[in-house]
């Protein structure tokens, strides 16, 4: 039972990484091909820090997934404290079934509806270009939205509200009272939102596609790579890119079990 | 003012000789009059959008020139470049008004279209001191009769390109490309206009049929065919026929003395039954916003050098006197770029067709691929 | 607690306005756009036309299916297997699985062309033990690889999470009465992660069934899923986004019937993220 667990474990994780090795592989060819390995070389690499399209991409995807992932964190934990305050149990389905729709719906169909948002009011000003940064962050904003609410939300309604209620017979304003007393139980949750938005746009291809314009994140830029021969300079920067998030992952990973087995002692 | 470069240049530039097809570094005497022109009107730190087909201009790969680079170099105006891969594509993302170009480079019959659809700005070519270099046989032609929109920036045949290592010799026909010996190893294009040729040639039709029952046909034949097929590709049969995953396919006769670098067994033809010859021309559309930079970068695409790098890159045949009569260009009198009279294939443009057939033709096109 | 809700309610109006403006309205045009014709008059005629992609949706559905079949098959007993094991591993995995998916998928997918190809890595392996080559890419097999391999993940997380979220106790007391390991599994263990299962499901059949890019690259291109052919009519001019936005609505109508369906599986239970 055992081994069969572990070699079905090793099987899958084999799968998930396979292209992701043959990414790596192929980003040191010497070639220009992502087909036929020549020879081990960094001029891919070296190659990197002069391709101002691709690292202007990756500046916009960068710039907008914090952006988006701001703005929707403060706006969607606004929003449930909000929603969970709303009185009326229909107005409160009302609004979370369309909080829903983003996050159920195909990215093609998010992206083209606000595609078609967005050109119309541009021709409604008789703009010359409707779509660009403002746009593209504005749709990265609305997919967000949805996941920093659910994640946010059933803490909240799990917090203890009596905390927040003596808080404001002591004394306390209300907002005083959120910032000092409910913020602080609901933090991890509110984190786990920011970081899930911020993955979600910057691996969002589909959407970006359909509002982006002339501001192009790279996974345009990728997709317009991939409509003819690649060369391995994207793979370099994927290799790059996954070193980073492998890191940062590993960090985060080890000060989390530190904390867990200090939390294992104090119990 | 650009007449005083083009003086000044011509003569250093033909005594400069270009060293074959990419060179390490290149040095331009233009400076000063590029950085000029753009300190007068103002435009140093303006941006220019430049919409383009993908593979279609040097980009610094290989040691070659970086013409985008040079041109913001030179004048400080910053170029986003971005490209596309079929004209019909490039029509969507202009007509619908969301994104807007200084630029764009669109083949003869999709500019007929933009011009009967009032969607490009008028070029003063006597504004342009480099517009005398364009061939005569290539101005005023039909899609732009009075020289009014359109500077013409490359001429293409398209023919069959195929590896000899692993395929031998095909018969000098489209019917190649239906041929059960090359089972998923054939190639076709994924654009209707150039993919229905293909049929259309076969069959004995002309590119611009507005007989309806013609494309019909030539939609049946490429339904037949579909089987038989690997995929339908535009710039990605680049990678397939330069690795050999496949063996033979239609593209334009420029990309394949790109590919022949790579993979020296392949080969080319033009088909016996006639082929489509083209002319992409640089355009200035009315959602322009950078006007005189487009009209700036427009004229150093002509200034000779600037084209030969360009001709030598992208492989097409060139409209520009300056690089076609230089011996030192690689592609100098090249037999499948310039075929002398009695080798030319019989060749037809493609012009652009009443709304209804066109229509017709992108509903075949569609039904074709959900067929 | 009446008189200090009303400001807190207040501060969901930003969001409120946001999601009517970039949810609720776009979908009304595109509504408008499904009902209307090129010139903005009221017509059927767009459903009229939607007989043609019968196929692309057919296709589409045909293959999410199977390819949430295989997912669902790989990651059960992937999730299972994973709650065997130490809990700093079970983290350990957990990491290995997300870390693909903060790359770029596009690349991802298209890396298993190289792998695939005709002249790729498995057939250039298997001409070496002399086997001749393998029809591998431009199938719908590679299509539904493609699916299976980018969706994977969505469908493993939630499912481990739920089965984590298991009472070892329960598992205990069922052990005390007697039954055995695969009766734990299917009374105990298979009940309780359902809520997994059902969110996995909708989290993997959703972007497949919608995809464009995967059936570019790896079908090559022959075949138009419904998700291609709405990419094909957006690119070919606006003339087509009336017929697109039919196409869209229909889809989107699609994945809110399956959603709807899967959720009652899940005995209205909430759906687990």
């Amino acid at each position: 039972m055992k081994t069969l667990s572990r070699v079905y474990v090793a099987l899958i994780l084999i799968f998930l990484y396979a292209p992701v090795a043959v990414m790596v592989l192929f980003s040191f060819n010497s070639g220009g091909s992502v087909w036929v390995f020549e020879g081990f070389s960094l001029d891919w690499y070296k190659g990197l820090a002069t391709n101002t399209a691709m690292l202007e991409a990756l500046k916009h995807t960068l710039i907008i997934a914090v952006l988006s992932a701001l703005i929707s964190t403060v706006m969607g934990t606004a929003a449930s404290v909000g929603i969970l305050a709303l009185r009326k149990r229909v107005s409160r389905s009302a609004v979370m079934s369309i909080t829903n729709i983003p996050m159920m719906n195909a990215d093609i169909v998010t992206g083209i509806s606000l595609m078609l948002l967005f050109v119309f009011i541009g021709n409604m000003f008789a703009l010359k270009e409707s779509l660009g940064f403002f746009t593209v962050l504005a749709a990265h904003i609305t997919f967000n939205l949805p996941y920093v609410i659910l994640s946010v939300m059933p803490r909240l309604r799990a917090t203890d509200m009596s905390l927040h209620e003596a808080a404001l017979d002591l004394g306390c304003t209300p907002v005083k009272s959120f910032f000092k007393v409910v913020l602080p139980s609901i933090s991890t949750s509110i984190f786990t939102g920011a970081i899930m938005a911020f993955t979600l746009s910057l691996d969002d291809f589909v959407i970006s596609y359909f509002t982006c314009g002339h501001y192009q994140t790279l996974p345009i830029v990728i997709y317009n790579m991939t409509k003819k021969t690649v060369a391995p300079d994207v793979y370099a920067l994927s290799t790059i890119i996954f070193l980073c998030v492998f890191v940062l992952l590993i960090l985060y990973n080890t000060l989390q079990s530190k904390a867990d087995s200090r939390r294992g002692f104090n119990v | 003012m650009f007449k005083k470069i083009l003086c000044i240049t011509l003569g250093v530039m033909l005594t400069i000789s270009l060293c074959g097809c990419g060179y390490e570094h290149f040095d331009i005497n233009l400076e000063s009059e590029y950085t000029e022109f753009a300190k007068e009107k103002g435009l140093v730190g303006t941006e220019l959008n430049v919409y383009n087909w993908g593979e279609y201009i040097s980009d610094g790969s290989e040691g070659c020139m970086d013409v985008n680079r040079e041109f913001e170099r030179l004048t400080g105006i910053k170029v986003n470049y971005t490209t596309f891969e079929s004209n019909e594509t490039m029509y969507s993302q202009l007509k619908n008004g969301g994104v807007s170009y200084d630029i764009v480079i669109p083949s003869d019959y999709m500019i007929a279209r933009l011009i009967s659809e009032d969607m490009l700005s008028k070029i003063d070519t006597s504004s342009l001191s480099n517009y005398k270099y364009i061939d005569k046989k290539y101005k005023g032609l039909f899609f732009d009769k009075k020289e009014q929109y359109t500077v013409p920036y490359n001429v293409g045949m398209v023919g069959i390109i195929y590896n000899s290592a692993l395929i031998g010799e095909p018969q000098h026909s489209w019917n190649a490309l239906w041929d059960e010996k090359y089972r998923n190893m054939s190639l076709n294009f994924n654009n209707p206009r150039d993919g229905f040729m293909t049929a259309q040639k076969l069959l004995g039709y002309s590119v611009n049929s507005t007989n309806k029952d013609e494309w019909n046909a030539a939609c049946e034949k490429m339904k037949q065919g579909k089987d038989v097929l690997q995929s339908y590709v535009m710039d990605e049969i680049y990678g397939k026929l330069e690795t050999g995953e496949a063996a033979i396919g239609p593209y334009y006769a420029g990309d394949y003395l790109v590919m022949l670098d790579v993979n020296p067994d392949l080969r080319f033809f033009y088909p016996k039954e006639g082929t489509n010859i083209f002319i992409d021309s640089v355009c200035i559309p009315k959602c322009v916003k950078n006007y005189d930079a487009a009209l700036a970068y427009i004229n150093f695409l002509l200034e000779p050098d600037i084209a030969l790098a360009n001709a030598e890159y992208i492989g097409y045949a060139s409209p520009h006197t300056a690089v076609v009569n230089n011996p030192d260009y690689c592609y100098y009198q090249n037999e499948i770029l310039y075929p002398k009279d009695e080798d030319m294939p019989d060749v037809e443009y493609y012009h652009d067709l009443p709304e209804d057939v066109r229509m017709h033709y992108e509903n075949l096109w569609l039904d074709l691929k959900l067929y | 607690m009446n008189k200090k809700s009303f400001g807190s309610r207040l501060v969901a109006a930003p969001y409120i306005v946001w999601s009517a403006i970039f949810i609720v309205v776009p979908l009304i045009i595109m509504v408008y756009f499904a009902f209307t014709n090129d010139a903005g008059s009221f017509t059927l005629s767009n459903f009229a036309q939607i007989g043609k992609f019968k196929k692309a949706f057919g296709l589409s559905i045909l293959y999410a299916v199977i390819a949430t079949i295989i997912t669902l098959l790989l990651s059960y007993p992937m999730a299972y297997y994973m709650t065997k094991f130490k809990i700093g591993h079970q983290r350990m995995i957990m990491m290995l699985i997300m870390l693909p998916m903060w790359m770029n998928f596009l690349i991802r997918t298209y890396s298993w062309i190289t792998i695939l190809a005709n002249t790729g890595l498995i057939n250039k392996f298997l001409s070496f033990l002399g086997i001749g080559p393998l029809q591998l890419i431009n199938t719908p097999g590679a299509v539904i690889l493609g699916m299976v391999y980018d969706f994977i993940p969505y469908m493993i997380l939630p499912i481990y999470t739920a089965m984590s979220k298991i009472d070892n106790s329960l598992l205990e007391a069922a052990s005390d009465l007697g039954s055995d390991s695969w009766s734990r599994i299917r009374r105990v263990i298979m009940p309780l992660s359902l809520p997994g299962v059902i969110s996995g499901i909708t989290m993997v059949f959703v972007p497949s069934v919608s995809t464009f890019y995967i059936s570019q690259k790896l079908g090559g291109n022959k075949t138009l899923l419904i998700g291609d052919a709405i990419e094909y009519l957006f690119n070919t001019g606006p003339q087509y986004y009336n017929v697109a936005s039919t196409l869209s609505l229909i889809l989107m109508v699609l994945i809110l019937i399956s959603t709807l369906i899967m959720n009652k599986f899940g005995d209205d239970e909430e759906v687990v993220i």
